[in-house]
């Protein structure tokens, strides 16, 4: 379980995060949501140490994340997984050797044993024999596939994936969506997802958090977000003609 | 300019502690001393035997009389090379080839969120790219140097042959005259404070890289150009502290 208890966020006099907290659950896939620049990607990177909170601070299973320095901070480190927007592969290193990079630093398993689990983490996201290909020579739903794949070699406890569906097409995209979902549900992993895919929110969102110029508007499940009466988070939701008209369905 | 300098120390420190796993940290070093020291081999081979046969002939074509003893011209090329010409012009090329390389690295790493990613999973980044980037700088940079002295004296040698203007035998005669070993200790320690100065300042300007694509070519022309500043100023002080 990770708890956030108001964090606040400042970049010299801007400030993005405001008063911030909530609580997000094993087996439960917790979406971030919330238009450009509201704000979720800085509360994801606070959340995992890449920002310092101005103030406020981040519970992992009750352990203080905010107040540890970098060597207390190894041990939770080394049980969260992430998948960045971008996938972040190493440019250096082909894709085999991209997900054995954890287990090459901090397991004492044998070559063996860690090429096992890379080819282990391959079949689960669909990607067989593809371990001498480079990233260049991937497509970005290849990309974001092998993303997972290395964000989950080490058995994550925590697993944070930031925009998984940007740039890709919407099947690719549901595939992504539901592998996260596949894996959370599998491994009871406490999944925090930062998106602006209505189709994820609809799809997989157990836990949603809306954030709007840096402030929590709303929470609540994606059953509950056709219903609210929130007017910045149905301006968002309902921005497309076509969300519009399922809307109206209802 | 203070506040660089301090966070150029900061992550000095940091780049130097304790590794997660020695046996990762050592490949990375060996991968880092190939890129270095194999392919920087052309390019400081190219160059040496140019300057050093360049030097042969000005020196030459500055000493023409009969008061000076035709061996000086050895000697000179000898002292020029080793104290100058091999040291501080290798290194100045080297930050072009090796430094713009490190900072556009790290500096890519960063644009594209690989540093992220590394320090999500709890490794100590700056001691991961880094330090095995210094290490490697600060061994095969010297070794570059002495292939590029070796390289140099040899160019002169060809210089003389082909112009005439000093016969060989006289050159290989003022190379062993007067030799003072001071030279070569002096060079030594030019060449690993230069690889030191090379290596860590570019890395430098390629972790704090913010931005994109444009912004990574920014920090790999900061790098050499304040490498080059350095080596320059550092060249000063070894110089003055050591001869």
């Amino acid at each position: 379980m990770i708890e956030i208890k108001g964090i606040y966020k400042s970049f010299g006099e801007k400030e993005v995060l405001k008063n911030i907290s909530a609580t997000f659950l094993p087996g439960k896939n917790s979406l971030i949501i919330g238009s450009s620049g509201s704000g979720k990607t800085t509360l994801l990177k606070c959340i995992v140490g890449l920002h310092e909170p101005t103030k406020g601070s981040v519970l992992y299973d009750g352990q203080d994340f905010t107040e540890m320095d970098f060597e207390g901070r190894v041990p939770i480190r080394k049980q969260i997984g992430m998948l960045f927007q971008n996938s972040a592969l190493f440019d250096s290193m082909n894709v085999e050797k991209n997900i054995m990079f954890p287990l090459d630093l901090f397991t004492d398993m044998t070559r063996a044993e860690k090429l096992d689990r890379a080819n282990f983490c391959l079949e689960k996201v669909n990607l067989k024999g593809t371990n001498k290909l480079f990233p260049s020579e991937l497509s970005g739903g290849m990309k974001k596939r092998v993303g997972i794949a290395r964000a989950i070699s080490m058995q994550p406890k925590y697993l944070f994936v930031d925009e998984p569906n940007s740039g890709l097409d919407p099947k690719t995209a549901i595939l992504i969506d539901d592998l996260i979902s596949e894996i959370t549900e599998e491994y009871q992993t406490t999944t925090v997802i930062v998106t602006h895919d209505m189709n994820s929110v609809m799809g997989i969102g157990d836990h949603v958090v809306f954030l709007h110029n840096g402030e929590k508007w709303w929470e609540g499940t994606n059953h509950e977000i056709a219903h609210t009466d929130n007017k910045p988070l149905n301006d968002f939701v309902f921005a497309s003609k076509f969300m519009q008209a399922a809307r109206a369905k209802l | 300019m203070f506040y660089s300098f301090g966070r150029y120390i900061l992550l000095l420190r940091l780049s130097f502690r304790k590794p997660e796993k020695f046996s990762v940290y050592w490949a990375e070093v060996m991968r880092e001393m190939v890129s270095q020291g194999v392919g920087s081999l052309g390019i400081i081979a190219i160059i040496s035997l140019f300057i050093g046969a360049v030097a042969a002939i000005q020196v030459a074509f500055q000493l023409v009389s009969p008061l000076v003893p035709r061996e000086i011209v050895g000697s000179i090329s000898r002292d020029s090379t080793i104290l100058e010409f091999s040291p501080t012009i290798s290194a100045l090329v080297l930050a072009g080839r090796v430094g713009s390389s490190i900072a556009s690295q790290i500096g890519t790493m960063r644009v594209t969120e690989q540093i992220d990613a590394l320090e999500i999973m709890g490794v100590n980044t700056p001691g991961f790219l880094i330090s095995p980037k210094i290490i490697a700088g600060v061994s095969m940079i010297p070794l570059l140097v002495i292939i590029s002295v070796i390289l140099g004296l040899s160019g002169g040698y060809i210089a003389c042959l082909v112009s005439r203007d000093i016969a060989p035998t006289d050159f290989i005669t003022g190379l062993q005259n007067g030799f003072n070993s001071v030279i070569v200790t002096v060079c030594a320690v030019k060449s690993i404070a230069f690889g030191f100065i090379i290596t860590s300042v570019c890395s430098y300007f390629g972790f704090y890289t913010t931005g994109g694509a444009l912004e990574v070519g920014q920090s790999a022309t900061k790098g050499v150009v304040y490498s080059c500043i350095w080596i320059l100023f550092g060249d000063l002080v070894i110089s003055s502290l050591l001869l």
